[in-house]
């Protein structure tokens, strides 16, 4: 069978088990399979169907199982997000539509060769620069729930950080390849760009106050620079240094003072002076009340969860006890609906995904490809790590969004442009691997 | 470049395989600690959705569910059938409170969260065809006769009754007075903070059985008596002169009525008209830890092993400053006051029930118990307490010794007010005078049963703010009781 057929199947048997999830929710709600499920299955069908359609026309040796895999975590978000909240999943629907579209402009418009990417390194290394710094453009970024994160021109709004993070995993894919050999000797010289990399990653952790995407982009920069070298020492000092700079930024940056307090102490058994409400509260009523909930709800969830519809998530009155259950914290609620079986099946989607990942740049012929396949799979998984680990009291909570899962249209769209570029590196190291 | 490449997918998957571990870890380990905590309402609300088990008395519901939909959801609320008659074993789930009582102890059972197999099985297929899940049916002990008959007794006095089955620690009568009424919990929490009673605060809440902590007075005597008999340096007959007092540190401690000095007595009488100064000899002459040790032999300094929470169990014994406080050396301690029950001592009525009942019960303490059976929404018997001996607390000999002693005291001494014809009952009066005129704490407990057979029941009597004897307070009550519970009559 060849690898697009093979993909068929595969997308197949993701709409299913989607379609069979959305078909639960919609039960759960109404004691019925409503009208508005089979429109739903239709949807979500036809955008496979679109994006197949896409790989066959300009991968067609590309890795077989990426895109259902994407498909089914995608549509595992649509039910969750659905199921709190209709009207932001007909919004998700759109962006994941929008996503399927960027999906196949970008590989229409690399299909010859992504590699002339590598000759516009620079350009990609200043943009992720100043998309990173965009939000902190007094302007043009606000602040929400305390980070810069967002860039709103006219009546769009966007998160510049998350298209920032696949610039520089071109960038540095490039700037790697480039000076591997001289940087593997270890000279002094060469360590400046890795001291400037440092420094900006400082600068945008300032500027921005989100300890969460500066933590993620330069967790990809040092897994990179160790493929790139093999020199274990570089990934030892950027820890030091990193580590060393937010100890040092620490005392400055009360954000990230408080995240971490909330890390390790979500509960007091006294009260403390609350900054949000000004008064006397428990930690766990104030400061760390998203946290000490999403756990709750996690608990809740127990071996086999509550069932797909069937979670807690708001009061007997009808007040929600989760914020942003959407975005941030989307990972606890499915581990309360589908319990530690489901919640684990979907960590094993993004394991099979990363071990997918990692298998196209192992075969990948250059240098470039190689360290591009690695560093958007590392980038990928690091991600997924943050904000689960987050949430799950692993790392100090900060808020980033779960690959293909979480409500949001930067996310949808930069996770798509992402999975393109996988696509176009596998495929072409299939056919240069000579097996097809 | 593959080995380093292999090397950080290595390191990817391991931190993706963290996670499954941190979510096992809060979905297996941690989970009965966070669903146990107060601010985790989602485990509050989520509960409703459970039609919870109803707990039962032998004859009667003692809570059910009354379905409400809210938000095209169906949610189970609580009712509480017979209002405050058991509210404290009871207890209550509510929304806005969180739970007390067995309401909170066997949550897990009343949920259903307690899995074996086939409740797994039937669990799984309820959830598949959109049923609610059913809790586990608790079937308590109470006697609802015995426990109306406790509390109409106890009347606006401040105070608890405990009766228990001392052959088997099957507790019978576990009563609190002022109640409230569980049904007010959830809306209507402002009549509770109302009730009132003939003491301030009233605090309705507070299960005063188990909860409840008040000097023993001359109850202690029995241990005193039994850790005499126990040391072998004493008989019931050995003698003692009663000048109406006895010296401490130089310090006169007086008998209850130092009028009439007893003169020449032996131990049985002493225990017999509860005189005050032989056991304060007899405490001197055996030292504090001795009599501690005896004490802790009945389940002193220990919480009593009930299934109500343990927060709503509080241990017997020296307490200092609201600890309880256990004495290195014997001089830390007066042990001439403590002897006969004054010097810091606290104890809960259930303590003194159990006292009352090993004695009863040829020596043997028996774990008392509020549940008998637990069975599964299909009728299985998921958990049934058998009887359970907690320890030998006394020898026979000196059981069936301080028994007869308190026989004699109910026939012709203190406690003549807990006859009852036809049946041998062995009591013991209390009176903890607190300085103020009627602020005593009086009790009674004791022992009955048929003639010439093992006692049937134990029952401990506390009130507060009294301003008479044990013997003339607190015994007609422990008579209500035993008359309701032993004499036979259309029981409900």
């Amino acid at each position: 069978m060849s690898t697009r057929n093979r993909e068929l199947v595969n997308l197949v048997l993701a709409s299913v088990v989607g379609t069979a999830a959305f078909a639960s929710v919609s039960i759960a709600a109404s004691g019925e399979v409503s009208a508005r499920w089979a429109g739903y299955a239709g949807v979500v069908i036809g955008l496979y169907a679109l994006a197949h359609a896409a790989t066959r026309a300009t991968v067609p040796f590309a890795d077989a199982t990426l895109l259902p895999l994407a498909g089914l975590l995608t549509a595992i978000g649509l039910t969750v997000i659905y199921r709190l909240d209709p009207e932001d999943a007909r919004r998700q629907v759109v962006w994941v539509a929008l996503g399927i579209a960027v999906l196949a402009g970008t590989l229409g418009w690399l299909r010859w060769d992504y590699r002339a990417l590598e000759r516009y390194k620079y350009v990609f290394g200043v943009s992720a620069i100043v998309l990173l710094l965009l939000p902190s453009v007094p302007g043009l970024g606000y602040r929400v729930n305390g980070v810069k994160l967002w860039v709103k021109v006219g009546g769009l709004q966007f998160q510049p950080g998350e298209l920032a993070k696949i610039f520089l995993i071109v960038f540095l894919a490039a700037y790697l390849r480039d000076k591997r050999e001289s940087l593997a000797q270890g000279r002094l010289k060469d360590l400046g760009p890795l001291l400037a990399i440092w420094g900006a990653a400082m600068l945008v952790l300032v500027q921005t106050s989100d300890l969460g995407s500066a933590l993620l982009n330069f967790g990809i920069f040092l897994a990179m620079l160790y493929a790139a070298t093999g020199r274990a020492l570089y990934v030892g000092a950027g820890l030091v240094l990193f580590v060393g700079g937010a100890a040092a930024l620490y005392n400055a940056l009360d954000r990230v003072q408080q995240r971490v307090t909330v890390w390790l102490h979500p509960w007091t058994d006294e009260r403390i002076f609350c900054t949000i409400n000004g008064k006397l509260e428990y930690r766990q009523n104030c400061d760390s009340y998203q946290l000490v909930k999403s756990l709750y709800s996690i608990a809740n969830g127990g071996y086999g969860g509550t069932g797909l519809g069937k979670g807690t998530f708001e009061t007997v009155d009808g007040t929600p006890l989760i914020p942003y259950l959407n975005t941030d914290f989307v990972y606890s609620a499915i581990a309360q609906e589908l319990g530690l079986v489901g919640a684990a099946g979907v960590l094993l989607l993004f394991m099979v995904f990363v071990a997918r990942g990692f298998r196209i740049s192992l075969i990948a012929q250059d240098g470039f490809s190689k360290l591009l396949a690695a560093g958007l799979t590392f980038g990928f998984a690091l991600q997924t790590f943050i904000i689960v680990g987050g949430v799950l009291r692993v790392v100090p909570l900060t808020g980033i969004t779960l690959p293909f899962v979480s409500y949001g249209g930067s996310s949808i769209l930069s996770n798509f442009v992402m999975l393109g570029l996988l696509l176009l590196v596998s495929s072409r190291a299939t056919v240069s691997a000579g097996a097809p | 470049m593959n080995g380093q490449i292999g090397r950080v997918a290595t390191v990817a998957l391991l931190l993706l395989v963290s996670l499954v571990a941190a979510t096992t870890y809060w979905q297996t380990w941690a989970r009965p600690g966070l669903a146990e905590r107060q601010d985790n309402e989602i485990q509050r609300v989520a509960q409703f959705e459970v039609k919870r088990g109803p707990i039962l008395s032998p004859s009667r519901v003692l809570a059910r569910n009354r379905p409400a939909e809210v938000r095209g959801k169906t949610l189970y609320f609580r009712r509480y059938p017979q209002g405050g008659l058991t509210a404290h074993v009871v207890g209550y789930s509510t929304v806005a409170r969180a739970r007390t009582g067995l309401e909170r102890s066997l949550n897990d059972y009343l949920t259903g969260s307690v899995h074996g197999l086939s409740t797994l099985v039937d669990q799984s297929l309820d959830r598949l065809s959109g049923r609610p899940i059913v809790g586990d049916t608790v079937k308590t002990t109470l006697d609802l006769h015995g426990q109306r008959a406790a509390l109409e007794a106890l009347g606006s006095r401040c105070g608890a009754v405990v009766a228990l089955d001392p052959r088997s620690g099957r507790v019978r009568v576990l009563a609190s007075s002022p109640t409230y009424n569980p049904n007010d919990v959830e809306r209507r929490f402002a009549r509770i903070e109302r009730i009132t009673a003939d003491c301030t605060p009233a605090s309705p809440l507070l299960n005063r059985a188990s909860q409840g902590l008040y000097p023993p007075g001359s109850t202690f005597k029995i241990v005193t008596a039994t850790a005499a008999l126990e040391s072998k340096r004493f008989t019931p007959a050995s003698s003692f002169v009663d000048p109406g007092y006895c010296t401490v540190y130089g310090k006169r401690v007086n008998n209850f009525d130092t009028s009439r000095p007893f003169g020449t007595v032996s131990l049985a009488t002493a225990l017999q008209f509860s005189v005050n100064s032989v056991f304060c000899n007899i405490g001197l002459a055996l030292g504090a830890k001795r009599i501690l040790a005896q004490a802790q032999e009945f389940g002193f300094y220990e919480r009593p092993p009930l299934e109500t929470p343990e927060s709503e169990r509080l241990p017997s014994g020296l307490y200092r400053d609201g600890r309880l406080y256990e004495p290195k050396r014997n001089s830390d301690v007066d042990a001439g006051r403590m002897a006969f029950g004054q010097e810091r001592l606290l104890v809960t009525p259930l303590q003194m029930a159990m006292v009352a009942g090993a004695i009863g019960n040829a020596g043997i303490l028996m774990r008392p118990y509020l549940v008998d059976r637990i069975v599964t929404p299909n009728g299985k018997t998921r958990r049934r307490t058998r009887p359970e001996r907690l320890r030998r607390a006394v020898s026979p000999v000196a059981a069936r010794d301080v028994g007869e002693m308190m026989v004699r005291a109910v026939q012709a001494g203190t406690g003549t007010a807990a006859q009852i014809g036809g049946l041998r009952i062995g009591g013991k009066t209390g009176t903890a005078e607190t300085g103020v005129q009627g602020r005593n704490v009086t009790w009674f407990i004791c022992f009955a049963g048929p003639e010439g057979e093992r006692p049937e029941l134990a029952v401990a009597v506390v009130l507060q703010n009294q301003s008479l004897t044990g013997g003339a307070t607190a015994a007609p009550i422990a008579r209500t009781v035993m008359q309701a519970l032993l004499v036979p009559t259309a029981n409900p």
